[in-house]
């Protein structure tokens, strides 16, 4: 990239589409699928037959204030529902009921970044086209599930205040953490339960007003979204240092090929004919809402992640993945109630020990129990086991469970004795002339192959400055 | 049995109640009516009788309304064969209070019209003149009960489509406050404005009928139900009630019509009642708005119907735009496409201001001229309809006249307040319809006025030829 590319800033807002785990959905009976049978999550209403009336899903409304409340958004006292109009087989009714001037929230912070608003919605059917295209025009024919339809949704909208693809992302980490913290969505990007589209425009470093935006949409993880972003940043870059211009249009980004394709210009850009759902009364949440909504937010990610910094002193980058991934961060604190004699190390063991055994996975499905975790910590820190040994143990409670002093026991991993020590030591000089040959001759590196013919020989039940000062005793140095 | 002809509803009831007639009796006795229709008034007729027919009389229901496993079609060739799933819940209602369903009645498409001449399925024809309309959008239900094929109906009234084919037939017609009956299951046209209600011979029945259908129904957000329990009327003066009378001076009010109702008028003197005239300075632009705001609706309501999921499928298309717009050039008749394109212009990016916003506006206005009416008075009464049936054909070429049909009846679901229509005579031998509004959830009150006027005014039928 040249200097001449560098002068622009990237200008960046997020929309994130967020399915609720509500139990219905959002204006019928039906209750929500998790890959049934295509079409067996359905009713008259959501099959949009003659005649039927939406009615609101008075859970979704509930998850849609608790989010308002969460991102410290401002409730509107009355909002309403409009019907945003066109005709596609995944929306049966041929308008999606959506909010449109008047949404549930407004204003609101997450971070660094401000909330536009936040609104509730529906979710189309799926379609599913037969034929080599993959796409409606050219395939053979085209099945509609009307499963999906009608799944509550919540669209976030930040204003644009992110600069770079990496803080784009950042931001959508900590808006899923939060959101599943709250339990308010699965917020899966795989299935679709989170869906993130990214506005973004350049403009010359220094200047206040913006540029031409391009929406890039559905990038289903973050680090496509990531990808996206700087390769529609390079583009427009480029574009614009060719003496081109930006057009608004909307692209779609393939991750695999790491191009971007024009979905539709501005120009086709429909016309939704928005006006207010008159088969809904407007939403305007009681006092009593509000506060049900407020007592069922649990502390977020980022308050915890402060918390964790602040009163246990963990370093930032700690505190932050304990409370991004909220189980793991359930898990350290349960075990530190257990035991709170070492903060730190525990969190370390939690962050680097235990998401190398249970990788994404949730630590509390392992038979390991938090204070047991705890217990093995302690005897680390008081030297009964070495952090070698204490590995193995961990994969052994985390496969099988039961106390960390029986497994050491039963594995002969306790920690070797002084005695003990002083034989294996003994042997391995005797054994490698060479390298003592080399350490009196001054060439101090060579201790390695003494130390880890030790480690092998005691099989990691020796911490190796022990040994290390053990070898240099006995040959006198 | 053919003496159950000539009774009401409530008649008929009461003969059930007492043991005289049984409700599989009076069932067979209306199917066979229901069946030698040749009015053009029916779509479908019940064939077996139900295992338990039920306390009240059965009744014939305007096609828009689901009923489970019953063809409904709300009168449109794009819905011809639809076997509804489920029951609209002002049926149930009727079902639970113990009225079977007789029959699906003929309608305007989609409700839209009010001659009854835009069905998909023929037009009726009026048992006064043959020649001549029942008037609609509900004009299926007004022919039968007038011609005795059904006992009594329901039938929908978005801008009169119950008021107007009642006054045209010369039987009484309720449109309810917006929110007292549920229009779950009701085959919408224009949401905001669509409301359930009775046409029946007289209006009793309509108390009795209002009565199982009025409630609020879960299904419906919009329901609210009536806040009282429905009196059955029995006032036989109107002392110290205080009608105002509005619309007997405008342009294009029949001579005739408008001597009948200012003779209406000296009746509710007579009763005790005082009449002056007033002002609903905005109720003139009705018909306006009227036709912004529901085929505004409409186009998003009908926008369903595309071919994909029930209902007709053209079978001349390429692709899915093809299919769509085939389905839909076929399915629907030229009134109801002229709607949809009338209401989707409207809603039109950079037109919605100037056109939907207008109209909503006025709504307002009329809402309002209509609560400052009602600080001087009990009740606003207008002719229902500015001409007494027109002959068939006579206004199918000219949209702008058959509009202006609905002028008087308009304003009221504008302002979602109900009004009743009751004949109040004839002229030049053919029923006029007397249309007394109320404020919103006022139906007891109205239906109590409307009976004291139609004891003095001893209205007849059909004449019997
Ligand atoms: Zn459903």
């Amino acid at each position: 990239m040249t200097e001449a590319v560098r002068q622009y800033e990237p200008v960046i807002g997020i929309e994130i589409h967020v399915q609720l785990a509500t139990r219905t959905k959002m204006f019928c009976g039906c209750e929500l699928s998790f890959g049934e049978e295509p079409n067996t999550r359905t009713c008259p209403v959501c099959l949009a037959h003659p005649g039927v009336l939406p009615v609101t899903n008075a859970e979704a409304v509930h998850f849609g204030l608790m989010i308002g409340l969460a991102l410290g958004c401002e409730i509107a006292p009355s909002s309403i529902f409009h019907r945003k109009n066109y005709f596609y087989p995944d929306s049966p009714k041929a308008y999606q009921i959506s909010q449109y001037d008047i949404p549930l929230c407004t204003g609101g912070r997450l971070g660094d970044v401000r909330i536009h608003r936040v609104h509730l919605e529906e979710d189309a059917a799926k379609l599913v086209h037969a034929g080599s295209s993959g796409r409606i025009h050219g395939a053979e024919s085209s099945v509609v599930d009307f499963n999906r339809c009608g799944t509550p949704l919540v669209e976030i909208v930040t204003e644009p205040d992110l600069r770079s693809a990496a803080e784009a992302a950042e931001f959508g980490r900590l808006l899923q953490a939060t959101l599943r913290r709250m339990g308010v969505s699965d917020v899966n990007m795989e299935e679709g339960s989170l869906r993130v589209d990214a506005n973004v425009s350049i403009r010359p470093a220094g200047q206040a007003s913006f540029g031409t935006k391009t929406e890039l949409k559905n990038m289903n993880s973050f680090r496509f979204l990531e990808r996206g972003i700087e390769a529609e940043v390079a583009r427009q870059e480029q574009l614009l240092a060719e003496g081109g211009t930006i057009q608004q249009e909307t692209l779609h980004f393939d991750p695999e090929a790491g191009s971007l394709t024009s979905l539709r210009s501005k120009e086709e850009a429909h016309d939704y004919r928005y006006f207010p759902e008159p088969d809904l009364v407007p939403m305007a949440p009681t006092e009593e809402m509000l506060v049900r909504a407020r007592a069922a937010l649990p502390e977020l990610p980022a308050a915890r992640a402060e918390r964790l910094e602040r009163e246990l002193e963990l370093p930032a980058d700690t505190a932050k993945l304990l409370s991004f991934r909220s189980e793991l961060g359930d898990f350290y604190e349960t075990a530190l109630a257990a035991d709170s004699d070492h903060p730190r190390r525990l969190a370390n063991w939690t962050i680097n020990e235990l998401t190398a055994a249970v990788g994404d996975g949730d630590p509390a499905d392992t038979k390991l129990e938090p204070p047991v975790l705890a217990r093995l910590v302690a005897m680390v820190a008081d030297k009964q086991v070495s952090a070698s040994a204490a590995r193995e143990v961990l994969a052994v409670l985390i496969a099988k469970g039961g106390d960390p002093a029986q497994v050491i026991e039963a594995q002969g991993l306790g920690r070797a004795g002084e005695e003990e020590l002083g034989d294996i030591v003994d042997r391995a000089i005797a054994d490698n002339p060479d390298a003592v040959e080399k350490i009196r001759a001054g060439k101090q590196q060579a201790i390695g192959a003494l130390v880890g013919a030790v480690m092998r020989e005691t099989k990691g039940r020796a911490d190796g400055g022990e040994v290390q000062q053990m070898i240099r005793a006995k040959l006198g140095e | 049995m053919s003496d159950l002809l000539g009774l009401t509803a409530a008649t008929q009831a009461e003969l059930i109640a007492s043991g005289e007639v049984s409700g599989a009796e009076v069932f067979e006795f209306w199917r066979g009516r229901a069946a030698e229709d040749d009015l053009g008034a029916y779509l479908w007729v019940e064939e077996e009788t139900p295992a338990d027919p039920g306390r009240l009389p059965p009744v014939a229901v305007k096609d828009l309304f689901c009923v489970e496993g019953v063809p409904s079609s709300a009168g449109s060739r794009i819905l011809e064969g639809y076997l509804p799933v489920y029951t609209a819940t002002s049926v149930r209602n009727l079902q639970e209070a113990g009225a079977a369903v007789l029959g699906k009645t003929n309608q305007d498409e989609f409700a839209m019209g009010s001659s009854n001449e835009n069905s998909g399925f023929g037009p009726v024809q009026n048992p006064w003149d043959r020649g001549r309309v029942p008037g609609g959008s509900s004009g299926g239900s007004a022919a039968a009960v007038a011609a005795g094929t059904a006992p009594w109906a329901i039938g929908t009234d978005t801008g009169g489509s119950i008021r107007q084919p009642a006054s045209l037939c010369g039987i009484v017609g309720l449109k309810p406050t917006y929110g007292a009956v549920s229009r779950y299951g009701m085959i919408a046209f224009a949401s905001s404005l669509d409301q359930c209600g009775p046409l029946t011979r007289d209006v009793t029945d309509a108390a009795l009928m209002l009565r199982a259908l009025e409630g609020r129904d879960p299904c419906d957000s919009t329901s609210l139900g009536l806040p009282e329990a429905v009196t059955l009327p029995s006032a036989e003066r109107l002392d110290g009630l205080r009608f105002g009378a509005w619309g007997l001076a405008e342009e294009g009010l029949d001579p005739g019509v408008a001597e009948v109702c200012r003779r209406t008028l000296d009746r509710i003197e007579e009763l005790g009642g005082g009449v002056q005239e007033i002002e609903l300075p905005s109720a003139g632009h009705g018909i306006s708005a009227y036709y912004v705001v529901a085929p505004a609706e409409a186009s998003a309501n009908l926008a369903r119907y595309d071919g994909v999921r029930y209902g007709y499928r053209s079978p001349h298309y390429d692709d899915l735009l093809g299919m769509y717009e085939n389905t839909r050039a076929e399915g629907f008749g030229e009134e109801v496409k002229r709607r949809i394109m009338i209401g989707t212009y409207a809603l039109s990016s950079g037109y919605y201001e100037a056109y939907y916003g207008t109209a909503q506006k006025v709504r307002s206005k009329i809402a309002q001229d209509f609560a400052a009416a009602f600080e001087q008075v009990d009740f606003v009464v207008t002719p229902t309809s500015p001409t007494v049936a027109f002959e068939l054909g006579e206004r199918t070429a000219d949209p702008l006249a058959m509009y202006l049909s609905d002028y008087f009846t308009v304003p009221m679901p504008l302002a979602g307040i109900p009004a009743v229509s009751i004949p109040c005579g004839l002229s030049e031998g053919l029923p006029v319809g007397f249309q007394i509004a109320g404020p919103a959830f006022s139906e007891s009150r109205i239906l109590d006025a409307a009976y004291a006027l139609e004891r003095t005014i001893g209205f007849e039928g059909v004449p019997v030829p």
